[in-house]
């Protein structure tokens, strides 16, 4: 029987060395005549252990990591192929702790299946929410979306099956279906892994958009600075062409849908869905007037619905198993699970699909293992550079988008990334003015010039002038900002200001 | 008196050179008809020649019946379009929050200070050029350098940043 072995292509994997890895695991196998095939998979999302090397078995995917070339003739001479024991066996993967008590909806075929393969993807119960939704009306499509209570994963937690309903309802001869690929906030890869590890489930979730509201046409806006998701894209969007499932007659149903990838050029606004619908226009990339509302007004002025990767790709599950399923996880008005991603200074980092309600401290410490330099977790930045701060104090708070902002804080797109005691609050308060002057699109004069007014003033505590003055004008600058802003990058960078001003006070007292 | 001749059309690019004006013409006639086909244009042009020329700029405008104002302020609207030739490799060093978590703000001090120049900028030997990039979707493994379009690496040191320069201006010469 010809042996599987695994080998991750998801970026992460690739930057720790899995391509030599893979390729000596070829070599290898073939000057020892041995039967075996390597897949190149998604990522698991425990990037401790990549390269992650998963060979499977009667008893299931075995794994063995971190793997260096160095190491691949001892992985065969001890037989691993065969998922005989080596110091580098990790065991059966999903019987790890990190992965074992994690709810994969989403992310169900993530590093298991041949990402670009359609046949895999069918074989691990792809398409069959395509297939239910090919035998529905639009409305009961809607309908499903709707009452699985899946908001928009992007950020903004806006319940999508009111998007939807909006441009089902909203006639016109040409519609679009968006996918909102700009996955920009520091600390987030959830997209990104989607998009390499199961693109067709994001292909999946976007024709079913397209066949809800009358769509024929998708674009996935993707950032330029995605190479390996590009790819991947491409890909799976020509093999689903290939077999049908994209195109003018998918799946001999009369109904149509086609799908392209756009590039990004760099531009963290266009994460902005107008912005973005600007971009796609070949314009610049600057925030509109809303309304109207891209559901009625959007790209090309045509009814348009626009969601990120991650809930676009939650639509397969909530059409194959029902919106009960779906809506059966979470709490509150959080529905379903959502993919939140371990970053910056932690011992286990990666990606964990929980259902909202897991805490914030479980997340760091059972999850992250705590920090990977050692050293104490000060302080914690949630949703990205618009998020908050958060101090250990409020380690507790739940995984849900209420209980977030009922701390001051933001969930946004689940990104976590953790700082220790070496941190300079006062750094990354000024940091993130300095980003929001960067990448501000110039349209309303509270972010352009807000931004860089801020700056100065940190600067102006930093070197202890007439700090307590400054301290008031940095408090009334978060006013304007926020009050005065267009859209949420003004409007929002404030937060990681304000709560590193008000939780860690000692880092903007003046210095000696 | 000299004679009338016939009318003859200003040139749309007169600085380009002819060589460079073939290959953007090349790739605006195979993207031209896309909707909204101004960034794909651009990307093309950019990965065709590694830059968009400023005197690319009329040509871009004239194919796609487009003001001159609106090609230049979509191509300087964006971070990830250069106007000038780049080194022989691209460096992107990380500056957002989860690689700053893990040390990038000394890191981009020793680039800087290594490599003897400021973001946006080549060094002398044209090898390599120095570009911040914010987030590369790396953010449990960072610090994060990109080099060229796809060569991602992870937890990047000092010194392993200076193993990496040494390499590729081997790989130049």
């Amino acid at each position: 029987m010809t042996a599987r072995i695994y080998v991750s292509r998801d970026a992460t994997a690739l930057a720790l060395g899995a391509e030599p890895v893979a390729r000596a695991i070829e070599r290898e196998a073939q000057r020892r005549g041995l039967d075996a095939i390597v897949v190149r998979n998604g990522s698991r999302g425990m990037f401790w252990l990549e390269p992650l090397v998963e060979i499977d078995t009667p008893a299931g995917r075995i794994g063995y990591g971190p793997i260096a070339v160095a190491d691949v003739p001892a992985l065969f001479d001890a037989g691993f192929e065969r998922g005989h024991v080596h110091g580098l066996r990790v065991g059966p993967i999903e019987m790890i702790p990190f992965f074992e008590k994690q709810e994969r909806l989403t992310f169900a075929r993530v590093g298991i299946t041949d990402p670009s393969s359609v046949e895999d993807y069918r074989a691990h119960r792809g398409f069959r929410g395509l297939d239910n939704a090919l035998a529905m009306s639009g409305e009961d499509i809607v309908k499903a979306v709707t009452d699985s209570g899946l908001r928009g994963r992007g950020g903004a937690a806006f319940p999508a099956g009111i998007k939807w309903k909006t441009v089902l309802g909203t006639e016109s001869t040409q519609k679009y279906i968006v996918c909102n690929a700009d996955e920009g906030d520091s600390g987030t890869f959830s997209d990104r892994m989607l998009m390499e590890g199961d693109p067709l489930c994001l292909v999946e979730g976007m024709t079913i958009a397209g066949l809800a509201v009358g769509a024929t046409q998708g674009y996935v806006y993707l950032r330029s600075e995605y190479p390996h998701a590009h790819r991947a894209l491409d890909a799976a969007i020509a093999n689903a062409y290939a077999a049908g499932y994209l195109g003018a007659d998918i799946r001999s149903s009369g109904r149509r849908f086609d799908l392209e990838v756009r590039l990004g050029a760099g531009a963290y606004i266009c994460g902005e869905e107008t912005s973005l619908l600007d971009s796609l226009e070949g314009k610049r990339g600057q925030v509109r007037f809303k309304p109207p509302l891209p559901a009625i007004k959007g790209l090309f002025g045509q009814p348009t619905v626009i969601n990120n990767v991650i809930t676009l790709a939650s639509v397969p599950i909530i059409l194959d198993r029902g919106a009960e399923y779906y809506k059966d996880y979470g709490v509150g008005r959080s529905r379903g699970t959502l993919p939140l991603q371990l970053a910056g200074n932690l011992k286990h980092t990666g990606l964990v699909e929980k259902a909202f309600g897991v805490t914030l401290r479980e997340l760091l410490y059972d999850y992250g293992g705590g920090s990977y330099s050692g050293r104490p977790i000060r302080a914690v930045q949630v949703g990205g550079p618009l998020g908050a701060y958060l101090p250990e104090s409020q380690f507790d708070t739940v995984v849900d988008y209420e209980a977030f902002v009922a701390v001051g804080a933001m969930l946004g797109h689940g990104g976590i990334v953790a700082f220790d005691d070496t941190v300079d609050m006062l750094e990354q308060a000024r940091y993130a003015m300095e980003f929001c002057s960067i990448e501000s699109c110039g349209k309303c004069t509270p972010c352009r010039i807000g931004s860089t007014r801020g700056m100065e003033v940190i600067d102006r505590i930093r070197a202890g002038i007439e700090r307590d003055t400054n301290i008031v004008v940095l408090k009334d600058l978060f006013e304007t900002m926020r009050f005065g802003s267009l859209c949420a990058m003004g409007g929002l960078t404030p937060d990681p200001v304000r709560s590193a001003l008000e939780h860690f006070p000692q880092d903007f007292a003046v210095r000696a | 008196m000299p004679a009338r001749t016939a009318h003859q059309p200003k040139p749309i690019a007169p600085n380009l050179p002819e060589a460079t004006a073939a290959r953007v013409r090349e790739v605006i006639a195979a993207r031209r008809n896309l909707p909204g086909a101004l960034l794909p244009v651009l990307h093309g042009i950019q990965d065709a020649l590694g830059y968009v020329p400023e005197d690319a700029a009329p040509l871009i405008a004239h194919e796609l019946n487009l003001s001159r104002a609106e090609v230049h302020g979509v191509i300087s609207f964006y971070h990830h379009f250069r106007t000038h030739a780049p080194g022989r490799h691209v460096v992107r060093l990380c500056r957002a929050e989860a690689c700053q978590a893990l040390g990038a703000r000394a890191l981009e001090a020793h680039a800087k200070n290594a490599l003897g120049i400021d973001f946006h900028q080549t060094t002398k030997d044209g090898a390599i050029t120095l570009e911040a990039v914010y987030c590369l979707g790396n953010c449990g493994c960072g610090p994060s350098v990109l080099v060229d379009p796809d060569g991602l690496h992870a937890r990047v040191t000092p010194a392993s940043f200076d193993a990496l320069v040494a390499q590729l201006r081997e790989a130049a010469k």
